[in-house]
């Protein structure tokens, strides 16, 4: 299966000949009276965003509720007995007569130290695959050598490997490696390789201009010196895209960093908030501390998206496979 | 020499180059030690346990087919497959729909990135946070959609603590978080379609459903079926989500099949049995790729 299903970046895509002609006609229907199919539209279309965004709502609102008051007035859409006691108590920032008292567990979470595992153990894989993996990229784009498709088609074929498969395999290995409840540990399965990095870049390497590398090596430079000084600044951009994908998906990855976590040592925030919840006094779940932990959990990379919104929007879509 | 780029050939009269294979085995050394170590020997050694009795502290006994045997003698396994299915059916299905009306809507109403924007928001948070929030939103006393189901007249209903409720439940959250995804990835098959088509239809007097039903869709069947192709290879592979929220309960009634494979190869440590199990799910999506696959043509367009 040489045309893998799976959504690949082209360049921001401005809005073609296509959209134009599209925003053409809602001109000239616009001329016949009220337009009421475009008022049912832009309903069921407010109706859908309502939905997309309410639980962002709610978890900020929670957050900055009382988790005494929350119990007597649930259905208030505003914030009920505002205070910030739940991001107090993820960030250990109460003392344990106060967290019990406002319905917390009393007991301590280290959420700094999940955090700080989360950024290493994402921004350690982002760089490092993105890196590998245009590395491998390079070579089956642009360098020549003997057995080099059937190489790609092998890489090619491994996307085809779900992931459940190889998390019990793996986690033999790196129990075997001695490396359970590490950062490593977490980190090493996806470190040096993702196909679709791969595959991805590749794509991108492939529509470098030749003549550009030609004339570099025409003057002396080596293809080491081709792929760092001029292969990688001008895809800058695809790179920096893949690199922003990657890190959402370290940052968002469960599974395995449960398998291989068992104590704060390792312990990544999407692990930690599970605990958390697992966490439940016996007064009733500590809501209010709850949601103040998913919307730090969720904040980095809700900013992530809002700087870069643009670019990862354009970014999804179908190009390789045209 | 497999000089098979595409370029080179548009200069015929070209010097014979330098053979590259030494850098070329440098540059691919670090991917490929990833690929045969965390990919490929997996692979082999997951089918190899699935024949073994395993329980991580003494090393694998050889027991032939008695993992499978057990296997298909399970009720529980069936019961998991079972609940799995019923799972990606209402999932697949909502998700589809929606994500389509979503992306018909966009491609008609507006090309606003900040709309685009909003509607993938729900994907950057990981599944572990969507379950919390909903576990929250959906509580049987609290939540604010149970409040909103008794303002309305409704009685309050448990749907995280109801065999009948969970999978539907679970199913609809998870279409929260990934339908705005799935409807860029339609949106853009949709930017796809030509615009005079639509403009033609219209002066011959077709209507919006007409349009639907005559252009739109029949030119996006080939985007629509890798999507189906992807998101339901994704929604076999539920667990984040069910782990968090119910573990597998109330009964067996949410225990798919990854969560059982989580429960016997962590809770019970037989890695044999959760190896068997595993390759079961892999022979699963195998064939579901294939005959999807092969009933939809995923691979030819209308368009070209």
């Amino acid at each position: 299966m040489t045309t893998a299903p799976h959504p690949v970046t082209d360049e921001v895509r401005e809005p073609g000949p296509a959209g134009q002609q599209i925003a053409d006609r809602h001109v000239t229907r616009a001329k016949r009276g009220i337009p009421w199919g475009r008022i049912l539209a832009w309903a069921v279309m407010v109706i859908f965003l309502l939905i997309t965004i309410f639980p962002f709502y709610w978890m900020l609102r929670t957050a900055l509720s009382s988790n005494n008051a929350l119990a007597t007035d649930p259905g208030s859409l505003l914030p009920v007995g505002l205070n910030t006691g739940g991001f107090e108590r993820v960030f250990g920032m109460q003392d344990v007569e106060t967290a019990i008292a406002q319905g917390g567990s009393g007991a301590s979470i280290n959420f700094w130290r999940y955090l700080l595992n989360s950024v290493a153990v994402a921004t350690t894989v982002t760089i490092v695959q993105t890196f590998s993996c245009a590395m491998a990229a390079y070579a089956f784009s642009r360098l020549r050598w003997r057995g080099r498709e059937t190489v790609f088609l092998i890489f090619l074929g491994s996307l085809m490997v779900p992931q459940i498969f190889t998390l019990l395999p793996n986690f033999i290995l790196i129990k075997n490696l001695g490396l359970v409840d590490t950062l490593l540990g977490i980190m090493l399965p996806t470190l040096f390789i993702s196909s679709f990095a791969i595959f991805f870049l590749r794509q991108f390497f492939n529509n470098v201009p030749r003549e550009v590398e030609e004339a570099a090596l025409i003057d002396g430079a080596s293809k080491v010196r081709v792929f760092f000084t001029l292969i990688l600044p001008m895809s800058s951009a695809p790179l920096a895209t893949l690199a922003l994908l990657t890190y959402m998906t370290a940052w968002n990855e469960y599974f395995w960093s449960l398998m291989v976590s068992y104590t704060d040592q390792s312990r990544v925030l999407t692990v930690a908030l599970g605990v958390f919840r697992a966490q439940a006094p016996g007064t009733g779940p500590d809501w209010s501390g709850l949601m103040a932990a998913t919307l730090v959990a969720a904040a980095p990379m809700l900013i992530l998206f809002a700087l870069f919104a643009k670019k990862i929007v354009n970014s999804i879509g179908f190009s390789g496979i045209k | 020499m497999t000089t098979a780029t595409t370029s080179t050939r548009s200069a015929p009269p070209r010097r014979r180059k330098k053979d590259d294979t030494k850098l070329a085995l440098l540059f691919i050394a670090p991917a490929t030690v990833g690929l045969l170590a965390f990919l490929v020997w997996p692979l082999l050694t997951g089918i190899y346990y699935s024949f073994t009795e395993y329980t991580t502290l003494t090393p694998p006994q050889w027991v032939g087919f008695e993992n499978y045997q057990a296997m298909f003698a399970d009720p529980v396994f069936w019961n998991s497959l079972k609940v799995t299915v019923l799972y990606v059916l209402i999932n697949i299905g909502v998700q589809t729909v929606v994500a389509l009306v979503i992306a018909v809507l966009m491609q008609r109403l507006t090309q606003s990135t900040l709309l685009r924007s909003l509607v993938l928001a729900p994907y950057l948070v990981s599944n572990v946070v969507a379950a919390i929030v909903f576990l929250w939103i959906l509580d049987t006393q609290l939540g604010i959609f149970n409040i909103f189901l008794q303002w309305i007249g409704f009685d309050p209903i448990a749907f995280w603590a109801s065999e009948t409720w969970v999978i539907p439940t679970v199913a609809l959250v998870n279409v929260w978080r990934h339908m705005g995804y799935t409807a860029l990835l339609l949106f853009a098959g949709l930017q796809a379609i030509p615009g005079h088509l639509y403009e033609a239809a219209r002066t011959e007097g077709a209507g919006e459903i007409t349009l639907f039903r005559r252009i739109t869709l029949p030119l996006l069947r080939p985007i629509l079926a890798l999507v189906l192709i992807m998101t339901i290879i994704g929604s076999f592979q539920v667990f984040d989500t069910i782990s968090v929220t119910t573990q597998g309960g109330p009964a067996d009634a949410s225990r798919v099949l990854q969560m059982y494979i989580y429960q016997n190869a962590f809770a019970e440590y037989q890695f044999g049995y959760a190896s068997a199990l595993s390759v079961a799910l892999l022979v699963i999506l195998m064939v579901v790729t294939f005959t999807q696959y092969w009933l939809t043509n995923a691979g030819k367009s209308d368009l070209d």
